[in-house]
C-alpha cells in the first residue's frame, strides 16, 4: 500500500485527508474515527483490560482477536458505551471520537449509541415483526410517517441482502427468520438509524459457514460507508475481513491469579498475518496457542 | 464358558433395603398428592349438594329482589355479585397503576443492590393480614380520605376497595416484576445499541415482550381481589344483608363478605329455609370465577415461555 489522498465526507463536509500506509503508527491520524489511548476497564477492583491504544480508521474494518477472556468485547463496548449498562464496570484513559471525548462528562450515552451502532453475537431480533423491528430506530429518531418509514424498511433491508428472502412477509415475526437472516435482520436494522460506526460482537458465532459467508459479504459491502470494528474468534474471519487488526491476550496475575487483557500489537491486517512483530501474535496466529 | 470364568458375580440390583425405602418413599408421596386432590374432590361435592339444594328449592321471584338479606328469604344474587365486581374494580385502579410501575422500577431501574431490599420489603407488605388492612380500612381510609373528600358513610365500598388495592399490589408488582424480568437482555442491549432511552426501552420494548406476564398478574390480581373476605366483611359495612346498589360511598356487601357474615358469630347460621344453602350457591359461584379467571392466568402464563 502506498500513500494515497483520499477526498472523504465526513458529517456532510468534504475533508481532504492524506493517508498513510502504517495504519494505527501515527497518534491522531485525521482520519480516525476512533482514537484511544492507555484505555483500561475494570469491573469492580478487576482490571479487565489495560493499556489500550488504537487508532480506528474510518471505513476501514478493524478486527480485535485474541484468546477467550482477553478483552476483546470489552474494549469493544467501551465505543458504544454499552459498558455503561454494567454496574460495576469502570473506564480509565482517554477514549476520543471525532474528537470528542466519548466519556466525558457532557456525552449521553444515548446520543453516542445512535452514531454507533452495534450488532451482538446472538441475533436478538425483537418479538416483532420484521417491519417492526427496521421501523424500532427511525420511529425513536421520530419518523412517524408510513411512506418514510417503508423507504427506510426497505432500503435497509436491501443493503443488508435480506430484502429479497423477506419482501413478502415483512409483517411476519422476525422471530420465524433463520439464525442467519436474523443477524442479517439485526444488521439492517442497525444500518437504518445511520450510524457512523458499527460495532460487531462476534456476529458469526452463532452461524453456520454458508451464512458466515454471506455476513462476511455484507461487511465488504457497507464497509463502503461505514466503519466497522469486529470482535471475532476466528483468525481466518479477521484475515479475510479486516483491513487492520489488534491482536489481544491475557496475562495471569501471578499473586492474585486474576488474568488481565492486554492489547499485544495493532497494525494492517496483512502484516500481523505474515510478520508479526511480537512472538505472542506470531504464536497465536499460527495456531500454536490459544 | 466365559461366565463361570468371571471373577466375581456382579449383581445389577438394587439391595433389598434400597429397593424397600424407595418404595416407601415412593407411596408417602402419592399419598401426600393424592390428599389435595381427595381434599379438592370434597370441598366441591359439599359446595354442589347444598348449592343444588338450594337451586332446586329456592323460588325465582326470590333471586330477584331489593336486596340480599338471606334470613328473610332475599336472595337477589345480582347484589353480591355486584358488589365483588364494584370492590374487585376499584382495587385494580388503586393495584394496578401502582404494582406495574413498581415492578417496572424494581426490574429496569432499581440497581441490583436496591432490588434486593426492596422486593423483600414487598414481600412483607404481601404478609399482611387482610384483616388488619380492614380495620386500616375502617379506621384511616374511611375517614381521613374518602370521608375528606366526601359525605360517604363511615362503612363505605370505596374505602374497602382501596385497601384491598393495596393489599394486591405486592401480588400485582411481583408477578409483574418476574414477567418483566425474564425478558431476555439481550433485546433491552439491542435497544440500547440503537440509541433507546430507558423508558422508551421500557415501554416498547420490555413491556410488549412482557404483556402475557403481564396480562397473567392482571387475570391473578383479579381473582385475589374477588376472593377477598375480611377486609370488605370489616370494612364495607352490610353485615346483615344489603340492598342493591351501585353507589360505592355507601355499604355494600360482596360475594365472599355475605358468606362469612352469615357464618360468623354462631356455630348455626342462623336464619329461614334456604339461608345456610344460599351460602353453599355464592361459594359455588365464587369458586366457578375463580377458577375460570385461574385457567385463563394459566394460559397467558404458558403462552409467556414461549414468545421468545
Amino acid at each position: 500500500m502506498d500513500a494515497d489522498l483520499n477526498i472523504e465526507t465526513i458529517g456532510g463536509t468534504r475533508v481532504t485527508t492524506t493517508q498513510q500506509d502504517t495504519m494505527g503508527s501515527s497518534p491522531s491520524s485525521p482520519s480516525a474515527v476512533f482514537s484511544v489511548r492507555d484505555l483500561n476497564v475494570y469491573y469492580g477492583r478487576f482490571l479487565a483490560v489495560r493499556n489500550v491504544d488504537v487508532d480506528i480508521i474510518e471505513r476501514k474494518i478493524t478486527a480485535f482477536i485474541g484468546p477467550s477472556g482477553c478483552g476483546k468485547t470489552t474494549v469493544l463496548r467501551c465505543f458504544n458505551r454499552m459498558n455503561d449498562l454494567i454496574e460495576t464496570a469502570r473506564v480509565e484513559g482517554d477514549l476520543q471520537y471525532r474528537g470528542i471525548d466519548l466519556y466525558s462528562a457532557n456525552v449521553n450515552a444515548t446520543e453516542v449509541r445512535r452514531r454507533i451502532g452495534m450488532v451482538f453475537q446472538k441475533p436478538n431480533p425483537f418479538p416483532k415483526s420484521i417491519y417492526d423491528n427496521l421501523a424500532f430506530g427511525p420511529r425513536l429518531n421520530g419518523v412517524k410517517k408510513k411512506n418514510e418509514l417503508d423507504d427506510v424498511v426497505e432500503s435497509s433491508l436491501k443493503r443488508a441482502a435480506l430484502w429479497d428472502e423477506v419482501k413478502d412477509r415483512l409483517k411476519a415475526s422476525a422471530m420465524g427468520l433463520s439464525g442467519g437472516q436474523q443477524q442479517r435482520l439485526c444488521i439492517a436494522r442497525c444500518i437504518a438509524v445511520e450510524p457512523d460506526v458499527i460495532l460487531m460482537d462476534e456476529p458469526c458465532s452463532a452461524l453456520d459457514p454458508i451464512a458466515t459467508a454471506r455476513i462476511e459479504d455484507l461487511m465488504q459491502e457497507i464497509k463502503k460507508d461505514y466503519t466497522i470494528i469486529i470482535v471475532t474468534h476466528n483468525m481466518q474471519q479477521a484475515a479475510r475481513v479486516s483491513d487492520q487488526t489488534a491482536f489481544f491476550t491475557t496475562e495471569v496475575n501471578s499473586v492474585s491469579d486474576l488474568r488481565t487483557g492486554v492489547l499485544v500489537e495493532f497494525d494492517a491486517t496483512p502484516k500481523i498475518f505474515s510478520n508479526p512483530s511480537d512472538e505472542r501474535t506470531e504464536a497465536y496466529v499460527t495456531g500454536r496457542f490459544g | 464358558m466365559t461366565v463361570v470364568d468371571s471373577p466375581a458375580p456382579v449383581s445389577l440390583q438394587l439391595s433389598g433395603r434400597r429397593a424397600r425405602s424407595e418404595r416407601i418413599a415412593r407411596v408417602l408421596f402419592l399419598v401426600a398428592g393424592l390428599t389435595s386432590v381427595l381434599v379438592s374432590v370434597l370441598i366441591l361435592w359439599s359446595l354442589t349438594r347444598e348449592a343444588w339444594t338450594f337451586v332446586s328449592q329456592v323460588e325465582a321471584a326470590a333471586l330477584w329482589t331489593d336486596g340480599w338479606f338471606p334470613r328473610r328469604g332475599m336472595y337477589d344474587i345480582r347484589t353480591i355479585v355486584l358488589g365483588s365486581f364494584l370492590i374487585t374494580g376499584i382495587a385494580l385502579l388503586v393495584a394496578i397503576p401502582i404494582g406495574l410501575s413498581a415492578a417496572i422500577y424494581l426490574s429496569e431501574y432499581a440497581s441490583p443492590r436496591l432490588r434486593r431490599i426492596l422486593k423483600p420489603v414487598l414481600e412483607i407488605l404481601a404478609g399482611i393480614p387482610s384483616v388488619v388492612l380492614g380495620f386500616f380500612a375502617l379506621t384511616f381510609i374511611s375517614p381521613e380520605i374518602v370521608q375528606r373528600f366526601s359525605d360517604a358513610d363511615q362503612f363505605n365500598m370505596l374505602a374497602a376497595g382501596i385497601a384491598v388495592g393495596i393489599l394486591v399490589i405486592p401480588l400485582v408488582a411481583s408477578v409483574s416484576e418476574d414477567a418483566m424480568r425474564s425478558v431476555p437482555n439481550a433485546l433491552r442491549e439491542a435497544s440500547y445499541g440503537l440509541g433507546a432511552r430507558k423508558i422508551s426501552t421500557t415501554v416498547r420494548i420490555v413491556i410488549p415482550a412482557a404483556v402475557s406476564g403481564l396480562v397473567a398478574a392482571l387475570i391473578i390480581a383479579v381473582s385475589r381481589a374477588i376472593g377477598e373476605t375480611m377486609v370488605v366483611f370489616v370494612a364495607a359495612g352490610a353485615t346483615g344483608g344489603s340492598l342493591f346498589s351501585t353507589n360505592v360511598l355507601g355499604p355494600g356487601q360482596t360475594m365472599t363478605a355475605a358468606i362469612a357474615s352469615q357464618a360468623a358469630g354462631t356455630d348455626q347460621v342462623v336464619g329461614e329455609g334456604l339461608t345456610f344453602q344460599s351460602l353453599f350457591f355464592v361459594a359455588m359461584l365464587l369458586f366457578i370465577i375463580t377458577l375460570f379467571l385461574n385457567l385463563i392466568a394459566d394460559r397467558f402464563v404458558r403462552r409467556v415461555r414461549q414468545t421468545y
